[in-house]
């Protein structure tokens, strides 16, 4: 069985971004970026099924500039056979993500998807519901344990009230949660292998995809800013501010 | 001029009855703001699952036109492929084009199914509706507020409750009406286990006071010693950073942050939380924020109104304690 894992490239969580002074654009100029948290999640939780013998390859798949390379490469480095580069410089939604990713799943044959439940830059979580829905897939979205048998998926799914498991048909698509796994470190060895593992470069047009947007960014702007706070000295002078000034108690 | 559908999402009560969840009210505020700059279109409730007859019949005096209900043993289990398709037939019923829901984790999970069968664009999270029909919601972690449009026909909203009051349920007169036809729906799996994690306390989202744990509370017994008697005396829900969550000293779905809850309640006490930017993420617009760590350089301490630097063990019970004094 073949795992296909989108990546996204996405800025580093310990950078703060700027807002461009037009409030159209974020700064990138000199930003980090990484894979998605959440992806790499992904990356291992499909490494730890081919290394269980489940899967027998675990392909990669990024849409974005010719630099969004950097990410294939580094789920490759972790250990995923081969990667798909579908280069795209415009602005993405989740919405044409998700059928940019349906058309690359169609191409191969992927019984199961495993993709971050959301990305750290929009923090939109839709892509994997989305794309399942788009596939005529079944979907576990937000996944703390994944084991595959007999055809079927059980998740065990993190959801408001505790923890739900679900056995879902494959084929399938999972969005995995934070605590699914811990991803492994890419080796250096890891880092040299996967400077020779395959990408195949596509475009949207090869995809019959066009790159139209559902949702349209106008403004970016930045949060209002928190009034400076001030120490207390102790327990008794906090519960006089919280009566008499902030008058919560 | 839209016509708007919230599905809401269905809470049990202690006693074993059911009602609307405290964050659907908040979303069918949001959905009223939002037809209030199409125009005026009319916003309607679905409550699908068990229990959705007795918490359609509590909503008579709600402020939407009609309140639907959907009730079959097909959807005693919410699954997203088979709620998706009864949210779509209710839709075509009613005419409507758009869908509201909580970002609650079933609304999470269950508006992007909804908006890829209807084609819909969806704007994920708000935490505003601007007065020309665009859509606040933040992104990177709250550090960007983006006002984004949905330029599709249909469209699909999801919430984010801290930041819309609850819609009012009296004063109303809503219509209470039966679902009747769905057509067929898919099943695509089943849900094989369920582990609650049962809680009196009020829902952590909405709530008006919540204090918070981090990691420095070092175990779930000591949860349990120091920051639910305080949690129990303020009334508040009980929150933790993704350390604790992580270390296992609270469940899942306590986790206050980036990736799991965003509250902004009147009060958040974070104790022992040192404040990293993905927490911060989830707490930064409460109203007044404590902040108990021994560490006078903890991140925490930039956005806390009140900032007490002390040793949690000493610090909380006396805290807990001079509280219950205030209150009597």
């Amino acid at each position: 069985m073949k795992i296909l894992v989108p990546i996204k490239r996405v800025p580093d969580y310990a950078v703060k971004v700027k807002v461009a002074a037009d409030g159209s654009r974020i700064e990138t100029d000199g930003i980090k970026w990484i894979a998605n948290p959440f992806d790499e999640i992904a990356v291992e939780e499909a490494l730890r099924l081919k290394e269980a013998g489940v899967a027998t390859e675990v392909v990669v798949v990024t849409i974005g500039p010719e630099a969004a390379e950097q990410q294939l490469r580094y789920g490759m480095a972790m250990g995923a056979d081969s990667g798909l580069h579908v280069v795209f410089n415009d602005e993405l939604d989740s919405d044409l993500a998700s059928r940019v990713l349906a058309a690359v799943a169609s191409r191969g044959d992927y019984p199961l998807i495993i993709l971050g439940k959301q990305s750290i830059d929009s923090d939109a979580n839709q892509t994997g519901q989305l794309l399942a829905m788009r596939l005529n897939r079944s979907i576990a979205t937000f996944a703390s344990r994944l084991t595959v048998e007999g055809g079927a998926a059980v998740v065990t799914r993190e959801v408001d009230g505790g923890l739900e498991t679900v056995r879902i048909p494959l084929p399938a698509v999972v969005t995995t949660d934070l605590r699914l796994n811990e991803p492994r470190y890419a080796s250096l060895p890891g880092i040299m292998k996967a400077k020779k593992k395959p990408v195949e470069q596509l475009t949207l047009e090869q995809l019959s995809v066009s790159p139209t947007t559902a949702v349209r960014i106008r403004r970016l702007s930045l949060p209002p800013k928190r009034g400076a706070g001030r120490k207390v000295a102790d327990v008794a002078e906090l519960v006089r501010v919280l009566q008499e000034e902030a008058k919560v108690l | 001029m839209s016509t708007i559908v919230v599905v809401g999402d269905i809470a049990s009560q202690p006693d074993g009855s059911t009602m609307i969840s405290k964050s659907s009210l908040c979303a069918i505020q949001a959905a009223g703001e939002f037809a209030a700059t199409t125009g005026g279109g009319a916003v309607h409730l679905l409550l699908i699952g068990q229990g959705a007859h007795s918490a359609a019949a509590r909503l008579s005096g709600s402020t939407v036109a009609k309140v639907y209900w959907y009730d079959a043993p097909a959807v005693a289990r919410y699954r997203a492929p088979t709620y998706a398709s009864v949210v779509v037939a209710a839709m075509k019923q009613i005419g409507a084009d758009t869908l509201f829901c909580g970002a609650s984790s079933t609304g999470k999970d269950l508006a992007p199914c909804v908006a890829a069968l209807l084609d819909a664009g969806q704007a994920s999270d708000i935490i505003g509706v601007n007065p020309d029909g665009t859509l606040r919601r933040p992104m990177y972690a709250g550090d960007v507020i983006a006002d984004v449009e949905i330029t599709t026909a249909a469209k699909v909203v999801t919430v984010r409750a801290s930041a819309f009051a609850p819609a009012p349920t009296s004063g109303g007169a809503a219509l209470v009406e039966e679902l009747l036809s769905v057509g067929e729906l898919p099943e695509r799996g089943e849900v094989v286990g369920y582990e609650l994690s049962a809680s009196e306390r009020p829902e952590l989202s909405s709530a008006a006071v919540v204090v918070s744990g981090g990691r420095a509370v070092g175990s779930a017994e000591n949860f349990e010693k120091v920051i639910y008697p305080l949690a129990d005396v303020l009334g508040a829900a009980v929150g933790a950073s993704r350390a604790a969550v992580d270390s296992g000293y609270a469940p899942n779905d306590w986790q206050v942050g980036q990736t799991g809850k965003v509250v902004a309640p009147q009060l958040y006490v974070a104790v022992g939380i040192s404040g990293a930017i993905q927490h911060l993420a989830g707490m930064k617009d409460s109203k007044v924020i404590v902040a108990i760590n021994k560490d006078p350089e903890a991140p925490i301490f930039e956005v806390a109104t009140y900032g007490l630097v002390a040793d949690l063990f000493e610090a909380t019970p006396a805290l807990t304690t001079a509280i219950q004094g205030v209150k009597g």
